[in-house]
């Protein structure tokens, strides 16, 4: 901090006062103090990606980029990048586009079904996801489960679900829309019920039409909270790991290895925490980027939207 | 004819959300359901069985269920505890003030979010082991703030950002301490983004299961980790599951039932904004 300080002696910012000027960075370090410490075991994470680090071997050495040469020079790698984000990416948009239709009928409809529904759509988050997706697969069986007598009445049978390496994906697609649905609901909800009333008054003195007051006012002053809900929830599904591994542990064949699950199974099943590592840390570069995107953007929109509201 | 036009919209809309509301909340009745199943019934019916209480005898009062849900209560609730306390301040500092480095700092926050636990869990396990904060509260309630912080200082930032810096400076002009405009003022309009981000971080604190796998053993048994239990190694229990899951899920359920009226911005909202 001290460094930063000294480089901004020359701006003009030296006018302030001292304490005025260290003020903010006060008022976030505590944030920063608890956090920082996961430097230390991110860093370790590192270095172990550079050894063959496993809870086999009572010890562990140097062996260089090996795993790293070993991770690339696996023909299931660029498999597991594709799978990561192909998932990642269908399920957000999917999830996104149900949430926010979902939160926008909640928040329009002032009745006493959309306020019970306020708190009970939220209910499939509080299950724990090994839960939800158990749930998921004793309701998708194909001998009792009630989505099959269902399917049975329109002449489907034996629906393969999570067996066939063809609708493996768009299953569990279905249990992490289930679940996650909600994460959108509750912050675009929360983001409606915020919006100024004025700008909206004024244009229903203007007589706009629903469509149109939407486009131009409701979508641009809530498009903050929508890409900070994009932003997490896309980060979370890049990573996601407890619905694909309770539901077929990446399966049929590797149709559903993505990078967490190549990881965990590197990690945990063989033992080889240090050849699990890149795999992560690739994951980590993905997010990174995309994360820095929307971050973007989601500032982009923040002034844009504070211009509107003035 | 407009109002039939109207009439229809509205009927409309009250069934797409029904139709939602049917899909979402269908799964929840049906792990119900299985609740009161006996293991043997769970694959070989479909709604008529025996229902049993057999599952809530074995799990509520055969175990030491109440003991992780405390547990869950005390590092779930503490980590969010911690995360108001630490993060709301920050999300003003980070929405307020223009500081060179800002945005990277807020994205250093962020990037707590970037990888799976499993990254930092094994050295943050070394590392706990040595200075003695394996197996604790404390220990879980910090470690849980890589979920709960960054999702917290996120939403709430924006909710300061929104609120224009004049009426600050018009409550100062007032005579107003700096106290009293943050909380009597500035809470009240972040509220809608406080109390959901709030619950959101305390779902996926409870929800966690890599962390309190590794970091903790006996004394801090959290429920995630004691649900693991029913899904045995010979046969899953299916039906105690159910039970050990819906029950974990109340205390998140009377979270978001308390909330509920916060969700609605303060009513000051209209009278200060634009």
């Amino acid at each position: 901090m001290a460094a930063k300080k000294k480089s901004n002696e020359k701006s003009d910012l030296n006018k302030v006062p001292f304490s005025t000027r260290v003020r903010p960075y006060m008022i976030v370090a505590p944030s920063l103090i608890i956090t920082i410490g996961i430097m230390v075991p991110f860093a370790m994470a590192i270095w172990y990606s550079l050894t063959n680090y496993s809870f086999k071997l009572p010890n562990h050495k140097f062996i260089g980029i090996q795993n790293w040469v070993n991770m690339l020079g696996d023909a299931s790698f660029w498999g597991a990048v594709k799978i990561s984000v192909l998932y990642g990416t269908i399920s957000t948009v999917i999830e996104m586009l149900l949430g926010l239709g979902v939160a926008i009928l909640l928040n329009n409809l002032n009745n006493g079904l959309s306020k019970v529904l306020r708190v009970l759509l939220v209910f499939p988050l509080m299950i724990a996801p090994v839960t939800a997706t158990i749930v998921w697969q004793l309701m998708l069986n194909s001998s009792v489960g009630i989505v099959e007598k269902l399917l049975n009445i329109f002449g489907v049978y034996n629906f393969p679900w999570a067996a066939a390496p063809g609708t493996a994906m768009m299953t569990v697609i279905l249990i992490d829309v289930w679940i996650n649905t909600a994460f959108i609901i509750l912050l675009v909800l929360a983001g409606l019920q915020s919006l100024p009333k004025s700008p909206f008054e004024s244009a229903k003195i203007d007589g706009g039409s629903a469509w149109f007051n939407f486009i131009n006012l409701t979508l641009p002053m809530l498009k903050p909270s929508l890409y900070i809900a994009l932003l997490f929830r896309f980060m979370a599904a890049l990573q996601e790991y407890a619905i694909i591994f309770a539901l077929t542990k990446g399966g049929p064949g590797d149709s559903l290895m993505s990078l967490s699950l190549t990881a965990y199974q590197k990690g945990f099943k063989f033992q080889k925490f240090g050849a699990a590592i890149p795999y992560i840390l690739v994951l980590w570069l993905i997010i990174n980027i995309a994360a820095k995107r929307i971050v973007n953007r989601q500032r982009a929109a923040q002034k844009q939207a504070a211009g509107l509201e003035e | 004819m407009k109002t039939g036009k109207q009439r229809t919209l509205y009927v409309l809309k009250n069934l797409l959300l029904l139709i939602y509301a049917v899909f979402a909340l269908f799964p929840l009745i049906w792990m119900i359901l299985i609740s009161f199943k006996s293991d043997t019934e769970v694959f070989t019916t479909t709604f008529l069985f025996h229902p049993t209480l057999a599952n809530y005898r074995e799990v509520l009062i055969r175990s030491d269920y109440g003991r992780y849900i405390r547990d869950s209560v005390v590092v779930s609730g503490g980590a969010v505890l911690v995360s108001i306390i630490v993060g709301v301040p920050a999300a003003y500092a980070l929405a307020r003030y223009n500081f060179p480095r800002k945005e990277d700092l807020a994205f250093q926050i962020l990037s707590y979010k970037f990888a799976p636990e499993i990254l930092v869990v094994l050295p943050l396990f070394m590392i706990y082991q040595k200075i003695g904060l394996y197996d604790s509260y404390l220990g879980l309630i910090w470690v849980y703030q890589l979920i709960s912080l960054p999702l917290l200082i996120w939403v709430v930032r924006g909710y300061f950002e929104d609120i224009s810096v004049e009426i600050e400076y018009a409550a100062q002009v007032d005579g107003y301490s700096w106290y009293q405009i943050f909380f009597k003022m500035l809470v009240p309009l972040i509220k809608p983004g406080l109390v959901s981000s709030a619950l959101l971080a305390f779902i996926f604190a409870w929800n966690s299961f890599t962390f309190p796998l590794i970091l903790s053993s006996n004394k801090v048994y959290p429920v995630t980790v004691a649900i693991m239990k029913y899904l045995g190694t010979d046969s899953a229990h299916y039906g105690q599951l159910a039970v050990a899951s819906t029950v974990s899920a109340l205390p998140a359920m009377i979270f978001a039932l308390c909330i509920q009226k916060h969700l609605v911005r303060g009513l000051s909202f209209g009278a200060v904004k634009g």
